[in-house]
């Protein structure tokens, strides 16, 4: 009896360890997140920090009738919308070349990966070089009697980043999908085989079911990626880009050098709002594509 | 024999096509490293006309095409000689990096195996809310995040000190995200045969859980240590002072200036991140198959 009890003291005290392990990160998770976004969203409640009104949604409404804010929405929301889904489709697709039978193979899986491990700010310049006016690949164009745009001034100028984008991110996408491909279980694909499946419907009935949790994931990382693309056009274009290049962070850093924080914290609480929107139906379109195969 | 003479037709296809597209993601890097390799003259010979428009008095020297050159016509170490041991302007940006980016790495790696730890054994209910408000925070861009983070350094007078960027980034979920799901993984027969040795919950952590996930612990370090030496947004908000701000962000302002030395710069700035890759990278590639699926 008495032995019973100090068995479940000594259990309790494990679970009060696992537990007291968690609370470091707690308590700095509330202190520089949690509890100053709640601050956040009651700025963005009021009129100004003096009289602390509340005012509703008057600061959200103001923050649609904002040129520059509308601006840095339409272009992060059109990169995102582009390089997104480009990157998942070419990652999968570069994986699954790299599952036939090719000799090399992991000194590719290196290349790709390796412009994850360079920092941007290193190889800004080779982008310049290749994008400029009398850069490389207008004289490629050229040479083929094509019409030279001006690609880091012109309406063209997100290809650039788009490009920057897809060469950072593929290469660590790419070995998500090349993992996933692995734990397909042969049998499945056997079985198909026999039955005289043809490789399209394999890949549509057998393979992308399998692989639509790895997919969500890197759907998810793309797009907390893509709203990093500001460090590129930053380095290419530095505080003051073109319209086309005119990011929300660009929107951000004015507003912060403003100091105006009533438009800061609108913007911040509606895009916390939208990333959350998003999560959930990238959640529930999982639960309904990839439920069979769980289970 | 038709079948398998087409398939291997196909294979070597497929081969061009990788070996091409896998020279092109390896090529910026490459040239950044054999332009660094120039004479400052032969660079602005070069590449000046990107900036003829802003320094008027050395137009006459170039060309008005920007030419993509490969192989250095003098091999010379000037640019080096510049960078590292004529102006001190570089190395102390690099030693800001420095000075940011591996308090965070170490820091946030510590809290994280100590959080993933207290995840991963006896799952309840309550630490399963925290851990999916943890997925929720982590899916936040800087554009979210760094509204909060500025008001707190303002609040404790942080702001244009380095402790502004570091203490937030140190709680920074991600690692803890990645490293749960590895510990998870760990079986529960493993920690039972320690208990029975009579090894005590802190023995577990340091003896079992540490060791088993080596390897995602160092790769995961890695991806953060490359996330924060790339760090452009947090300086730009968090400091004003630009005497503090990293190589990362002070890089866009030599790409205007000393284009000369702009190729060496880079590769030195590039030294520390490739030196892990070519040391790390079966781990960073395991660690980085770990981590798929977002709720598993």
């Amino acid at each position: 009896m008495k032995n019973k009890t100090r068995n479940q003291c000594g259990r309790r005290g494990e679970r009060i360890f696992s537990n007291v392990c968690i609370l470091p990160s707690l308590v700095g998770v509330l202190v520089f997140f949690l509890i100053p976004f709640c601050i956040v969203i009651y700025y963005s409640l009021i009129n100004n920090p003096v009289m602390k009104e509340f005012v509703m949604l008057d600061n959200y409404t103001k923050l649609f009738s904002n040129s520059a804010f509308t601006k840095a929405v339409k272009n992060t929301a059109f990169f995102s919308l582009v390089s997104v889904p480009l990157s998942v489709i070419l990652s999968l697709g570069l994986a699954m070349l790299l599952e036939r039978n090719i000799p090399g193979k992991s000194i590719f899986r290196t290349f790709f990966l390796s412009p994850l491990m360079v920092p941007t700010a290193s190889v800004v310049l080779v982008w310049q070089v290749l994008f400029h006016n009398h850069g490389t690949i207008n004289q490629i164009i050229e040479r083929f009697g094509g019409q030279t745009v001006d690609w880091i001034k012109s309406p063209y100028g997100q290809v650039i980043i788009i490009c920057m984008f897809l060469w950072k991110n593929l290469g660590y996408n790419m070995i998500l999908f090349m993992s996933a491909l692995c734990a397909i279980p042969r049998d499945i694909i056997e079985v198909a085989d026999l039955e005289g499946a043809g490789s399209l419907y394999k890949f549509l009935h057998i393979k992308l079911r399998y692989l639509s949790p790895t997919m969500l994931f890197v759907l998810i990382l793309s797009l907390i990626n893509s709203f990093k693309i500001f460090r590129e056009v930053y380095l290419l274009t530095g505080n003051y880009p073109q319209d086309k290049l005119y990011m929300l962070q660009h929107f951000m850093n004015n507003t912060f050098n403003s100091l105006d924080y009533q438009k800061l914290s609108a913007a911040a609480v509606l895009f916390a709002l939208v990333m959350i929107v998003i999560m959930a139906l990238l959640l529930i379109a999982e639960n309904i594509f990839g439920k069979d195969v769980e289970n | 024999m038709n079948i398998r003479r087409r398939r291997k037709i196909a294979d070597s296809l497929v081969f061009v096509f990788i070996a091409l597209a896998a020279v092109l993601f390896l090529f910026p890097t490459v040239l950044t490293l054999a332009n660094s390799f120039m004479t400052s003259g032969e660079i602005s010979a070069n590449y000046g006309a990107m900036f003829s428009n802003m320094t008027e008095a050395k137009k006459v020297f170039i060309s008005e095409n920007v030419n993509l050159k490969f192989i250095p016509d003098k091999v010379t170490f000037a640019q080096y000689k510049a960078v590292l041991i004529q102006n001190s302007d570089y190395l102390m940006k690099f030693w800001n990096s420095v000075l940011l980016t591996v308090p965070i790495t170490v820091f946030q790696m510590a809290v994280a195996i100590l959080t993933s730890y207290g995840f991963a054994r006896y799952p309840n209910k309550f630490k399963g809310i925290i851990f999916f408000a943890y997925i929720i925070l982590m899916i936040m861009p800087y554009q979210v995040t760094l509204v909060p983070n500025f008001l707190v350094a303002d609040k404790f007078g942080l702001l244009d000190k380095r402790s502004a960027i570091i203490l937030p980034a140190i709680f920074s979920p991600f690692s803890i995200f990645l490293l749960t799901k590895v510990m998870k993984r760990i079986p529960v027969s493993y920690v039972e045969a320690a208990k029975l040795d009579g090894a005590g919950e802190f023995r577990v952590l340091t003896k079992i859980y540490i060791p088993l996930c080596k390897g995602a612990i160092v790769s995961i370090a890695m991806l953060v240590f490359i996330d924060y030496w790339n760090m452009v947004e947090q300086p730009l908000v968090l400091m004003k002072e630009t005497s503090l701000h990293p190589l990362s962000v002070f890089l866009s302002q030599i790409n205007t200036g000393d284009i000369g030395l702009a190729f060496a710069v880079g590769t030195v700035y590039m030294i520390p991140t490739v030196l892990m890759f070519l040391y790390g990278e079966e781990d960073l590639i395991e660690g980085i198959a770990y981590s798929g699926g977002i709720k598993g």
